[in-house]
């Protein structure tokens, strides 16, 4: 028997969220006056969180390390969402949603939870419209949708390519009327740096204000990590600059278990890497992938030629480019899932058919949907449908609707004209599914702390789906999390406040103040973004897209070296008292150091290839992922001091509604 | 590659004077962001035990709205519709000198070198930028509402704002009013944002000229200058929902 409970509901899978929410316990409303709730988190998660915690009526207290919680990254998605509204009548339902999902996780994900997620995305599409989310329309007034890579429906909501930013809009919204009324207090610029654990449960946190570099101590009756992803470990990624595992980690170290750390998704579509001093990479959406056909040329004299200048990609004949998704997966053709995008990019890449300079690059070309979105409008209009200017233009013109701020990001970072030339895209690190392990009600192995949205492991399995990270974060936010919060703090009615004059918070506050004072005294000679780009390096190379026992063992071994390095070598500049980023910066990348060898260390822990994870010892003949019945479970990491002596738990994962089968996008 | 001369606005902290501090850099590439380019001297500064020059970013794709830097005395750099954090190197030529300085304006007070406190802002969106609706999950479905597709797509276009402040800081008077129009207008476009069209004008003029920040005169800068080309069009459509709105209050 594991340790680990999931408090999966019984019944049919289908009535289980429903039954849940009517057993479980709820706090009166003249009662959540009197508990507190600590949010870390302003992204589509913690946003929401904090806004409708606040409504109901307890008091929260919400942090984030940027400037306003608006700017946390969840604004960056861009694509869509997804919600199982079937407005195209296209055949989708809640259980096709369920099931895309699962089966898009490589099946590594918790039957319950996805359920119960599909359940309630269509709830968020009437709360965002109601709060003035302004989603993409047709001419009749009602919602468009489009199509995301792994799926056979449209059933993805958008806003162009904002869409992250106008849900994130819509809950930073939802937090401003609650900000107003009292009922959040708002601390920006401050960064979690430990949890206070008070016998047994989370009672708190320490929080550095990162303009005064005051230490702060805040206590509630419950705490809600929702920080996002890890996947700054990689250094380059499509994540801020300032996204971190900081906060989750803390919480590990307190003793909530790291569920998956190495799930993680690596995109298909960004801006290839241009040279040594690139800070990070830019995505371009995955739904660019509805028009856009993905190509390499089929000869290397023409690879060559291209390379050295003397071909454009516009040159090279129909019959000489190889459409690879079209060709390996005639079903989904280029809307298959991410991972396996990601991959058939990088082996045409290592086979030497990559089309930039350094051999990292692939086509992603939209001259056929200007043709095609051109003679539409051409004939729609009653115009020439021959007159190849016009139907260019035209063409252009649909497409400039409908990704115009996506070719405009791309024309200023490449310097190039997608409507002209074909993109150059190539995979890079963008997401992460493993997390914090959670139960069915979002809390994890420490009563009182919860996680949410990309910080927790539970919905995505071993690779998510397009538009399916903006659905999670919202519905743990807005509709799962309220609910299942209440079921804990029931029992906190009579607690009266938490104090923060205890020994438990006295001896947290002093861990993170010797911490931070022995990276300032430290005054190595290194830069905290040497051992960053160093860390991304290893992890890159050796727990990318490909992954081998022999390049994880080594990864483990040099992870441990550098983070040794790095005690003894770093150089903070500047001081504890004061605005200082660097030492914001050094605290996060320690936490990647440890993070980074746990992540190995599962990589090499699970001898499947599943979703992201792929083992290169385990696969098919034809270069697809070999999952393995034995591997089916969750592995759930204890913090044991060091990473290296991390115990692993297993949740065993149970398909009682769907059929475990070989993934195939064929 | 490319040798620059940086003039860098330096402070120490909120109650420092500051001063202007000239840094050359060079090897720059052409490919380069403008952000990316600061990260090469600031490695530099480090390396000599200096303090690296503090400037807010974070996403580094032109969407969060962090980054806030007067480049030359334009708001994000010479380019037009972008942030600074997608500003590249290649819109410079060697042996350029450059001006970094930070968002100037009453209601934005400087926190460190480049970093100034826009929470101004978030307290404006606080008064009124917002529908008062509950996160039941009980609302009614999103396809009972229909929008014409003109009025959605403008709502969307004003709901493109950042948040980064270039508006204000591109204004002679720091003025807050495209900021505050873009609110406005997303909501005053839809049927959703009819039901408190009034107290939300009302209030968030209210709460923006609280802080400090000025009138417009109507210069255009804010537009010219608004990396997500918030149109002026939406101050008009704020000053008649604000006519509206006194009239009947």
């Amino acid at each position: 028997m594991s340790i680990l409970d999931s408090k999966i509901p019984e019944g049919p899978l289908a009535d289980k969220w429903t039954k849940h929410k009517n057993e479980i316990n709820l706090v009166n409303p003249a009662n959540k006056r009197l508990i507190d709730v600590i949010v870390v988190g302003t992204g589509l998660a913690g946003g929401s969180a904090a806004a409708t915690l606040a409504e109901l009526g307890y008091n929260v207290k919400s942090f984030c390390f940027q400037d306003s919680p608006r700017r946390a990254h969840s604004i960056a998605a861009q694509g869509g969402i997804n919600a199982a509204k079937n407005y195209q009548g296209d055949g989708d339902s809640t259980y096709r949603l369920f099931y895309d999902t699962v089966k898009g996780g490589d099946y590594r994900s918790r039957e319950a939870n996805v359920y119960r997620l599909a359940e309630v995305s269509t709830n968020i599409i009437d709360q965002c419209v109601a709060q003035g989310v302004p989603f993409a329309r047709e001419y009749g007034g009602l919602l468009d949708n489009r199509s995301f890579g792994g799926v056979l429906v449209s059933r993805t909501f958008y806003a162009k390519g904002q869409t992250g930013q106008q849900l994130l809009l819509g809950a930073y919204a939802a937090m401003n009327r609650q900000i107003g009324r009292g009922k959040i207090k708002m601390y920006t610029r401050h960064e979690m740096l430990d949890v206070v654990v008070v016998d047994g449960k989370a009672r708190g946190i320490i929080a550095r204000n990162l303009v005064t570099g005051e230490i702060e101590r805040h206590s509630a009756h419950a705490v809600v990590i929702a920080s996002g992803g890890y996947g700054n470990a990689f250094y380059l990624s499509t994540y801020a600059m300032g996204s971190n595992v900081t906060a989750a980690w803390k919480a590990h170290k307190r003793g909530a278990f790291f569920a998956n750390p190495c799930y993680t998704q690596i995109h298909p579509t960004c801006i290839p890497v241009s040279g040594d001093h690139q800070s990070k990479l830019t995505l371009m959406s995955e739904s660019l992938r509805n028009d856009g056909r993905i190509w390499v040329p089929k000869h290397k004299k023409d690879v060559e030629a291209i390379r050295n200048g003397s071909l454009k990609p516009t040159e090279i004949a129909e019959e000489d480019r190889d459409y690879y998704l079209e060709r390996r997966y005639p079903a989904f053709g280029n809307l298959v899932p991410r991972d396996v995008a990601s991959r058939a990019a990088k082996e045409r890449c290592d086979a030497g058919y990559g089309v930039n300079q350094t051999g990292e690059a692939v086509y992603l070309d939209f001259s056929a949907a200007i043709e095609r979105y051109g003679k539409e409008q051409a004939h729609v209009k009653g115009l020439d449908e021959n007159d190849t200017a016009l139907v260019q233009k035209l063409g252009k013109g649909v497409i400039e609707n409908k990704y115009g701020n996506l070719f405009q990001m791309y024309e200023k970072i490449v310097d190039q004209n997608p409507y002209e030339t074909p993109m150059m895209i190539y995979p890079a690190v963008h997401y992460t599914m493993g997390g914090l392990w959670v139960d069915y009600n979002l809390m994890t192995t420490v009563p009182g702390l919860y996680a949410i949205g990309e910080a927790n492991f539970s919905d995505h399995g071993a690779n998510r789906l397009g538009a399916s990270a903006l659905m999670q974060g919202l519905a743990d936010g807005y509709f799962v999390l309220p609910y299942t919060i209440g079921d804990y703090l029931a029992h906190d009615i009579r607690t009266g406040p938490i104090p923060t004059d205890t020994k438990e918070f006295e001896e947290a506050e002093a861990k993170v103040r010797s911490d931070i004072d022995k990276l300032i005294a430290n005054k190595g000679s290194k830069s905290v973004d040497y051992f960053h780009k160093k860390l991304g390096k290893i992890m890159w190379n050796k727990c990318g897209m490909a992954r081998n026992e022999k390049d994880l063992k080594s990864a483990i071994k040099e992870i441990a070296e550098l983070r040794d390095e790095f005690y003894k070598d770093v150089f903070v500049p500047g001081d504890q008292n004061e605005y200082n980023e660097e030492l914001a910066k050094a605290g996060r990348v320690a936490d990647f150091l440890e993070l980074g060898e746990l992540f190995a260390k599962d990589a090499l822990e699970r001898e499947e290839s599943a979703g992201g994870h792929f083992r290169e010892e385990y696969q098919t003949d034809s270069g697809e992922a070999m999952r393995r019945k034995e591997y089916q479970y969750v592995s759930a990491w204890e913090y044991k001091g060091q990473p290296s002596e991390a115990v692993e738990h297993k949740e065993s994962l149970d398909y009682e509604n769907i059929e475990v089968k070989e993934r195939s996008y064929k | 590659m490319m040798n620059l001369t940086l003039k860098i606005w330096r402070q120490k902290n909120a109650n420092d004077k500051g001063k202007i501090v000239d840094y050359p850099v060079s090897g720059i590439s052409p490919d380069m962001s403008f952000l990316e380019m600061l990260d090469v001297l600031n490695q530099e500064l480090i390396e000599k035990g200096e303090e690296p020059v503090a400037f807010d970013h974070d996403c580094r794709e032109g969407i969060c709205g962090t980054c806030s830097l007067y480049i030359n005395g334009r708001a994000h750099g010479p380019q037009t519709r972008i942030t600074a954090c997608q500003l590249h190197m290649r819109s410079f030529n060697d042996g350029d000198t450059i001006y970094i300085e930070p968002w100037r304006a009453k209601a934005f007070p400087v926190i460190k070198d480049l970093i100034v406190d826009r929470s101004s802002f978030d307290r404006i969106q606080q008064a009124g930028g917002f529908i008062s609706v509950n996160t039941s999950g009980n609302t009614q479905d999103a396809n009972a509402i229909p929008i014409e597709k003109e009025h959605a797509d403008k709502s969307f276009d004003a709901a493109t704002c950042i948040g980064c402040g270039a508006c204000v800081a591109s204004c002679k008077n720091s003025s807050a009013m495209l900021f505050v129009s873009a609110k406005v207008s997303q909501f005053a476009l839809l049927p959703q944002g009819q039901v408190e069209a009034t107290d939300r004008v009302l209030n968030m003029v209210k709460q923006m000229d609280a802080e400090g920040f000025g009138n417009c005169t109507n210069t255009g800068a804010c537009e010219v200058e608004c990396p997500k080309g918030i149109s002026l069009e939406n101050i008009a459509r704020m000053n008649r929902e604000y006519l509206a709105a006194s009239l009947k209050g």
